[in-house]
């Protein structure tokens, strides 16, 4: 480790001559756009949070408590703005594949790294829109963040701006996609062959695949509702002979299989951490790895299971209802291999790991409430309720919300060159598993009681759910702030983190923490299959 | 960063194939934004199919068959340029990308007298003309301004990048040895064409 000293990291050297911010702002090293990205897409998350909590706390008794209900109207659609286009979305790919993807496939960067900068200005220019809309005349977008015809084209709020908003964010997208895949395709280290790649790169690279195959789709949608409004074209108005079911099936074409962009690269993290804290090498690769691609595939044939309620013919409604329920079947496979993994392994519960424990029950059961809205029957029961809120919250937050601090914790150390407090970090697990499952639960309930969806107000026999709803919702809150509050700590008193702090075999972990600029002095050669932890008695000799 | 350094990364970004690669991937989601409007089109067009049969009547053949034929002869100049880049004819290769340049701008000016006279005769989005039309005539026109506006949008993109590559190429960054990205301009500007090849047919020709 006597070189690793001498090592100048990332963070001591700059890709231009400028120094400070500007070093930051021009760089074209993956490294700090992801470190970029990050800085971006948590705030964007807090403030997504922070309205999240407003609404909770206005729901905590019936009738008018803090707000009215205009502005709930525009809080839930921003909550969904902002957590799904700003934070979801990009969160697992932008941060953590850009930081890992050309480290764990032993590459010095991405195929493009000026373009890898010009996604992230991109993203910023998106994200700034939607905060301008808010307070432009005419006020910030109430339209839900579905964006449904009719009403989008009538609101008199913002919305072509917060759409305009969402094509620029999609723009980004794409050009992260086709960045990874070519970057997979093209710069993969001597030796690292297809097999050979961590799961999380499989995962990162099917998911580049849906985000260049889906978001085209919904840019025209977003510019023909644009086009709409401004020239009233007719092409989703029902007066001039419109459809405005066709919206429908097109928002969903993407934003389906969006949801798989949001979980695919979640699933590839916890191929990662199960084996490092198991010892032991991943169980069925091949066939997590397929899974993935079989997700991205199947993912797109699924959209119409959002509108079994709104107009299609019974055929299509069991296709799609059947659909849904075999893209459960290649999540199921992941799930089974990742257990398995664990079996006889040697396990170390350090926080990352207690993560993706957190994650497999709460995805458990966003799943497999996933197909009791899947099932025409029920659904019809259930569609525009709390149970849909409940459902899409424990997959998104509860998956790869979850994720996203697992990974976090996972790599903090990697990207940082620090340890955070251990204690601290396994009483958050604990706490965020609490106020997570009190926030989220009695949703469940009301929803099957039938308390219908972007209500502002609710009869009195729901008062004890939503009161315990929003109680949660204090919990989880105060827990991600703790989060933050100790790993921010860390950043500046924490104890230096050694190459390999986890015992993990994959890239990243042969290198040292933080990564120096070029990740590797020499392009390496890999031998070795991607969890074979045989290595790690020669690593401790590198 | 030492020289040394710099170098060696530099090295690790002059990827030709890696390059195309990424330009037949952004080809890709073009594609698919456009196969998203001839989606709307193949459904209106079911729904709608005699007044689609009366709207298209009211189009200029001639003017689209002109401007099909300039845009398939612009794609042809950009590909003989590269090939004149190629072997190493800088001056033949300006001189056919300028060509190009020229043959869009002609295109762009034709489209613009047809969008006129169409405005002219009280044909376009919202207008009271169109409105007393059945619905169908008016999914048809407003499909026609969308789909070649959005066309039309990306020919002046096309016409920036080619001015892009004719400075390039003035001031020798794209060279014989290092032409990938005329290529992939000229990638791009055959999607443009391609694109065309679809609309034309659609919106002229079947009736």
């Amino acid at each position: 480790m006597a070189n690793e000293i001498a090592v100048k990291n990332f963070y001591q050297q700059s890709t231009n001559k400028h120094t400070g911010i500007l070093s930051w702002l021009l760089t074209k090293d993956h490294k700090r756009i992801g470190l970029m990205y990050m800085m971006a897409i948590m705030s964007f998350f807090v403030v997504g949070m922070i309205i999240g909590l407003l609404m909770r706390l206005e729901l905590i008794a019936p009738g008018r408590t803090i707000m009215n209900a205009q502005t709930y109207n525009t809080l839930f659609t921003l909550h969904g703005v902002i957590m799904i286009f700003l934070f979801i979305i990009p969160g697992l790919p932008a941060i953590f594949g850009n930081f890992f993807l050309p480290i764990q496939i032993g590459a010095a960067d991405v195929a493009f790294p000026r373009l890898n900068l010009l996604s992230w200005y991109i993203y910023m220019i998106g994200a700034t829109l939607v905060i301008v809309s808010l307070f432009l005349p005419g006020g910030p977008i109430d339209t839900g963040w579905t964006f449904y015809i009719p009403y989008s084209i009538r609101s008199t709020t913002n919305v072509s701006m917060a759409l305009f908003a969402a094509f620029v964010l999609g723009f980004s997208s794409i050009l992260t996609g086709i960045n990874f895949i070519t970057t997979v395709h093209r710069l993969r280290a001597p030796g690292m062959g297809f097999f050979k790649m961590p799961l999380f790169v499989w995962a990162t690279y099917a998911t580049a695949w849906i985000q260049i195959i889906a978001t085209p789709v919904i840019a025209i949608t977003i510019l023909l509702v644009i086009i709409e409004r401004a020239f009233g074209v007719g092409i989703f108005d029902p007066a001039l002979g419109g459809d405005p079911i066709l919206f429908q099936h097109m928002f969903w074409i993407y934003s389906h299989p969006a949801v798989y962009i949001m979980i695919l690269p979640a699933m590839g993290v916890v191929s990662e951490i199960i084996p490092t804290f198991s010892r032991r090498t991943i169980f069925g690769y091949k066939q997590i790895a397929y899974s993935s691609l079989a997700i991205a595939f199947i993912g797109y044939l699924v959209w119409a299971h959002h509108m079994f309620s709104s107009g299609m013919s019974d055929t299509a409604r069991w296709i799609f209802s059947l659909l849904t329920f075999i893209v459960a079947l290649p999540s199921g496979v992941k799930i089974f291999n990742w257990v398995a993994t664990m079996y006889k392994g040697s396990i170390d519960p350090q926080p990352p790991f207690l993560w993706v424990m957190n994650f497999i029950f709460l995805f458990s059961i966003g799943g497999l409430t996933g197909l009791v809205l899947g099932s025409l029957a029920t659904d019809i029961h259930l569609t525009d309720t709390y149970f849909v809120v409940a459902h899409f919250h424990y997959v998104m937050f509860g998956g790869t919300g979850t994720i996203f601090f697992a990974a976090l914790h996972y790599w903090f150390p990697k990207m940082f060159g620090r340890m955070y407090n251990m204690k601290f970090a396994r009483i958050a697990v604990v706490l965020y598993f609490i106020g997570f499952n009190m926030l989220y639960f009695p949703k469940f309930i009301m929803g099957y009681m039938g308390m219908p969806r972007r209500y502002y107000d609710y009869l009195p026999q729901f008062t004890p759910y939503q009161r315990i709803s929003t109680i949660g919702s204090w919990i989880l809150v105060g827990t991600i702030f703790f989060i933050f509050g100790y790993l921010i700590h860390a950043l500046r008193k924490g104890k230096k983190a050694t190459s390999n702090p986890w015992g993990g075999v994959t890239m990243e972990w042969h290198i040292p923490s933080p990564p120096p600029l070029e990740n590797f002095k020499t392009i390496p050669t890999v031998t070795h299959e991607p969890y074979d932890f045989s290595q790690l008695k020669e690593m401790k000799n590198e | 960063m030492s020289d040394h350094q710099e170098a060696a990364v530099h090295q690790l970004h002059r990827d030709d194939a890696g390059a195309r690669m990424g330009m037949w991937l952004f080809l890709f989601t073009e594609v698919l934004l456009f196969g998203g409007m001839f989606l709307v089109y193949a459904v209106y067009r079911y729904q709608y199919p005699d007044q689609f049969h009366l709207a298209a009547r009211e189009l200029n053949t001639t003017l689209g068959t002109l401007n099909t034929i300039i845009l398939l002869t612009s794609s042809l100049t950009v590909a003989l340029s590269i090939a004149a880049l190629q072997n190493g004819n800088k001056f033949l290769s300006l001189i056919l990308l300028s060509a190009t340049l020229l043959f869009a701008l002609t295109f762009m000016v034709i489209k613009y007298f047809e969008w006129t006279t169409k405005i002219a005769h009280g044909i376009y989005p919202g207008s009271p003309e169109l409105l007393t039309k059945p619905n169908g005539q008016i999914l048809f026109f407003g499909l026609y301004y969308v789909m070649t506006g959005l066309h039309g949008l990306h020919v002046l993109v096309g016409m920036v990048v080619i001015s892009f590559m004719i400075v390039f190429i003035a001031r020798d960054k794209v060279t014989p040895d290092n032409y990938v990205k005329l290529e992939n301009s000229g990638l791009y500007w055959h999607l443009v064409d391609l694109i065309w090849i679809f609309l034309f047919p659609l919106f002229y020709l079947i009736q």
